[in-house]
């Protein structure tokens, strides 16, 4: 049967308080203060929906071989690239095989990740693919001092789906699709433009995911007292409680929108709160999960036995625990590129971005992919034909050897405040993984003052650089030192 | 059997160019001024010059490539002119090519010139070189600057042998402390002014834990030098020759970076330095080494540095560096005679030269105010790109017989 095999969650660790953003701002724009409780989930300002989509997708694929991936669906409404495959940026970073796969993007709404779990659900049962793995992931830029800055949050969460020792057995979906325009983004347009909220509230959420839950319900014939949890997102809080009373929803039975949280996370929000669901869930409960955006996608779900044997992950539980408080609302500003600072004539640089080294290089640059010499067994990063151990020196004698999943040691380490960087100083060092190998590395989310020689480290994909002239955005890992508790 | 470079070529001139800010110079000028100087010392025509090695590393932003703007500048007679470039190791790269030249005996005299114009970019510290490091490497390659890449030794230093950031702090303040001292005995160094071991100390930081006062100046400057060999020196009537003693290059393969290193030493410095002793005959460097010019693009280099020349014992540099054992007349190896790139600054391709300079001022007697008694070697010593991956660049020279 059909259904979910694994699942991962990605929250990025900075988490700026409403309150943050209502002292800075309400002066300008009052009504903010009547959704000042709880903080948001913010993006470091190296990370966006990509990057994200990247954490949860190794998240979702621990325990799981990545190489048996068949497809990968990434769904976002911020994808860095209008022509270029993302999902293929995505896959790239997980060395997912490149003959006989099928990736797509599901973009342009807040539904897409529900969407995109139809397709793949749809093309398991058909037995067209084994294994696809859908990632959704939105980091959406507000303006300044508006409700859509105060709901707002960044993350990512992926969903593997399959027919071999599925956790959630899917019980089908139901859609309503219809051109409801509660909120829209034009092309080339950088903010959302929303709709009066009374309306989106009332005709939109309070009416749509009803209406679809309902008609999910006549068409399988079960149901809303059958599912432990319904999952739904809406961060109106008055709205969210109304659709589960119009429902028949108990209180505890209508899964939390993390709106205290992490903010509405756009299109991956679905995928975050279904996660937060199956980590809580136990065997044999029902999830019903709903996505909002021009309709609404309602799918079901019945856990199984096999979701205690799922290896330990970060999640979203996990990931909301590893939390760091942005208490400068200046930063968050410039994080977004809201403001504009001067990172003076050394930052100019813009170097253009070879397209056929990418190519050559892809699996180094955006798979962390090395070698490992064939005769004396000795990782390395990066890969010169001659093999670096100074007793071998033999020549392309090698396999690959992934190093993204690798935790490495620092060796030595800087902050440096001569290079420019977005969040100064820019702290790196030489790291050595366990097992063997070591290069240098930017490192992020990290305090300097917190790193030290021998700390341990992860690597996480990042955006690297972003060519404004050109509009092309590159990537590649970085180490993120584990100081314990996330840092402060 | 290769027998080495020891007494095969004879320094007969050097000439240096006050370094600074020379706003209102561009590389010609600079070029101009230490060629003149080393052409009045020599003694000879500039028609007597068969053969020239220019080194230069940012062209980018300074003379543009090639060796043509060593040849328009100085009106060279159309001879041959070869640009070298080798990180920081530039300039004694060229002093090699030429010393080499004259030694196969294909040149009777070369000429040696370096330059480095920095102070035409718009922004303090070295030319930011993203876009200079080659298609692949800017795709990946850390965000990381010279500052940054030096730095990174002291926290790996420090950890090696369990010694408190504080103290190496320390040693590094003294470190130039002592360099300031000695550049303010010098006129042609950029930064002239003796500064405390708390001013250093409690400078901005620039790259963790460096401050300001570990980092050397940028300065614009060129040197040159003109060989030939003995024979020929003594028959333009030159005496007190002062001869090459050893020219060693060593380069990194990747084992620091990718391989396995401590991040506690200059892997290319210890050997090319052994090699060097070798060269010149040298077997006990601590006691016969009369003085020294090392690369002292920022304190933690210097302070490491003094292990890998085997003159300090490992782990312990801090303590030699904290007894004066490398201060003008500390009774030791004194360290940056002139003043080091400290008080000179790091025009590039330049450096190696101006450092050799100081050697041959002392060599002669003709170092003023800085004079020690009776050197008989001398040894310079560059260290391009970064601690886990770099070129080093060893020279000594001395006087003729020593």
């Amino acid at each position: 049967m059909a259904g979910i095999t694994s699942f991962g969650g990605y929250i990025p660790r900075y988490r700026l308080s409403r309150m943050v953003i209502v002292q800075n701002m309400a002066w300008y724009f009052p009504v903010i203060m009547a959704v000042a409780g709880g903080e948001k989930a913010v993006a470091n300002w190296d990370e966006d929906s990509v990057s994200m989509a990247v954490a949860a997708a190794y998240d979702c694929m621990a325990g799981h071989d990545r190489k048996g991936l068949d497809a990968l669906y990434f769904a976002s409404t911020t994808m860095p690239f209008a022509d270029r495959l993302n999902a293929g940026i995505v896959a790239a970073a997980l060395n997912m095989r490149e003959n006989g796969v099928s990736n797509a993007d599901f973009a342009s709404c807040m539904k897409a990740g529900t969407t995109a779990m139809i397709a793949a659900l749809d093309s398991v049962q058909a037995g067209s693919r084994k294994n696809v793995l859908v990632a959704a992931s939105d980091q959406r830029r507000t303006k300044m001092a508006t409700m859509f800055e105060m709901f707002y949050g960044d993350a990512a969460a992926a969903v593997l789906i399959g027919n071999e020792d599925v956790v959630a057995d899917y019980l089908g979906s139901y859609s309503i699709n219809c051109d409801f325009v509660d909120h829209y983004r034009g092309q080339a347009k950088e903010f959302d433009y929303g709709y009066e909220e009374r309306w989106v509230r009332d005709i939109g959420y309070g009416k749509v995911i009803p209406e679809a839950i309902s008609g999910f319900l006549a068409q399988s014939g079960m149901k809303i007292g059958d599912f432990a949890k319904v999952i739904y997102p809406c961060y109106f809080g008055g709205t969210h409680k109304a659709i589960a009373a119009r429902l028949g929803i108990e209180k505890e039975r209508a899964q939390n929108n993390l709106h205290a949280v992490c903010g509405d996370t756009g299109t991956a929000h679905p995928l975050v709160m279904l996660v937060a669901a199956l980590e809580e869930a136990n065997p044999g409960d029902k999830l019903l999960v709903a996505g909002f955006g021009q309709g609404c996608d309602v799918l079901a779900f019945e856990v199984t036995d096999k979701i205690k044997d799922m290896k330990p992950r970060t999640g979203i539980k996990g990931s909301l625990a590893n939390r760091v408080e942005l208490t400068n609302y200046q930063k968050f500003t410039k994080f977004r590129n809201l403001i504009t600072a001067d990172l003076g004539i050394r930052g100019e640089a813009n170097p253009n971005t070879s397209l056929t080294v990418l190519w050559r290089k892809r699996k180094m640059l955006l798979g962390l992919v090395g070698v490992r010499c064939k005769k004396c067994g000795t990782p390395q990063f990066p890969v010169y034909p001659t093999c670096v151990n100074p007793k071998c020196w033999s020549v392309n004698d090698f396999e690959d050897y992934e190093f993204s999943d690798k935790e490495a040691k620092i060796l030595m380490f800087t902050g440096d405040m001569l290079s420019p960087s977005v969040d100064p100083p820019a702290v790196y060092g030489l790291i050595a993984f366990e097992g063997g190998g070591r290069t240098m590395f930017d490192f992020t989310d990290c305090d300097l003052n917190q790193v030290k020689v021998g700390m341990k480290t992860r690597m996480s994909f990042r955006r690297r650089q972003t060519d404004n002239m050109r509009g092309f955005t590159g990537y590649f890992w970085k180490a993120v030192p584990q100081v314990e508790g996330g840092g402060k | 059997m290769a027998t080495g470079i020891r007494d095969k070529v004879a320094i007969i001139g050097m000439g240096c160019s006050q370094f600074g800010e020379r706003w209102n110079d561009g590389p010609e000028d600079l070029m101009v001024e230490a060629f003149t100087e080393c052409l009045q010392d020599a003694g000879i025509e500039k028609t007597d010059i068969q053969a020239a090695w220019f080194g230069s590393c940012f062209d980018e932003v300074g003379v543009g490539k090639s060796a043509l703007p060593v040849s328009m500048s100085l009106r060279l007679p159309n001879i041959s002119v070869t640009r070298v470039e080798n990180y920081c190791a530039s300039g004694t790269e060229a002093f090699r090519g030429a010393v080499y030249a004259v030694a196969s005996g294909a040149y009777d005299i070369a000429l040696a010139i370096g330059v480095e114009k920095l102070k035409d970019i718009g922004y303090g510290g070295l030319p930011e070189f993203s876009t200079a490091m080659g298609t692949l490497n800017q795709l990946w390659m850390a965000n990381f600057t010279a500052p940054g890449g030096f730095a990174m030794l002291a926290t790996s230093y420090a950890a090696k042998y369990g010694i408190d950031m504080s103290e190496v702090k320390r040693a590094m303040a003294h470190v130039s402390v002592k360099s300031h001292a000695n550049g303010a005995l010098n006129p042609k160094a950029h930064l002239r002014k003796p500064v405390t071991e708390e001013q250093v100390l409690n400078s901005p930081q620039i790259a963790y834990p460096l401050g300001l006062f570990d980092c050397c100046g940028v300065s614009d400057g060129s040197a040159c030098a003109i060989v030939t060999t003995p024979e020929i020196a003594k028959s333009l009537g030159k005496k007190d020759l002062v001869t090459v003693k050893a020219l060693q290059l060593s380069l990194s393969n990747g084992t620091e970076f990718a391989f396995d290193w401590d991040g506690d030493h200059f892997v290319t410095t210890s050997k090319a330095s052994s090699e060097a002793y070798r060269e010149a005959g040298i077997r006990n460097p601590r006691e016969e080494i009369s003085m020294m010019e090392v690369h002292d693009c920022f304190s933690i280099t210097e302070l490491v540095t003094m292990e890998d020349l085997h003159i300090s014992e490992r782990g312990k540099a801090p303590k030699d560096v904290m007894d004066g054992f490398f201060d003008l007349g500390g009774g030791g190896v004194p360290c940056q005679v002139d003043g080091g790139l400290k008080c000179f600054g790091h025009p590039i391709g330049a450096s190696g030269l101006r450092m050799l300079y100081e050697m041959y001022l002392q060599l002669h007697g003709r170092a003023g105010q800085r004079q020690l008694e009776d050197p008989k070697f001398g040894l310079t010593h560059n260290l391009g790109g970064f601690p886990f991956m770099n070129v080093c660049s060893i020279a000594i020279i001395g006087k003729q017989g020593a």
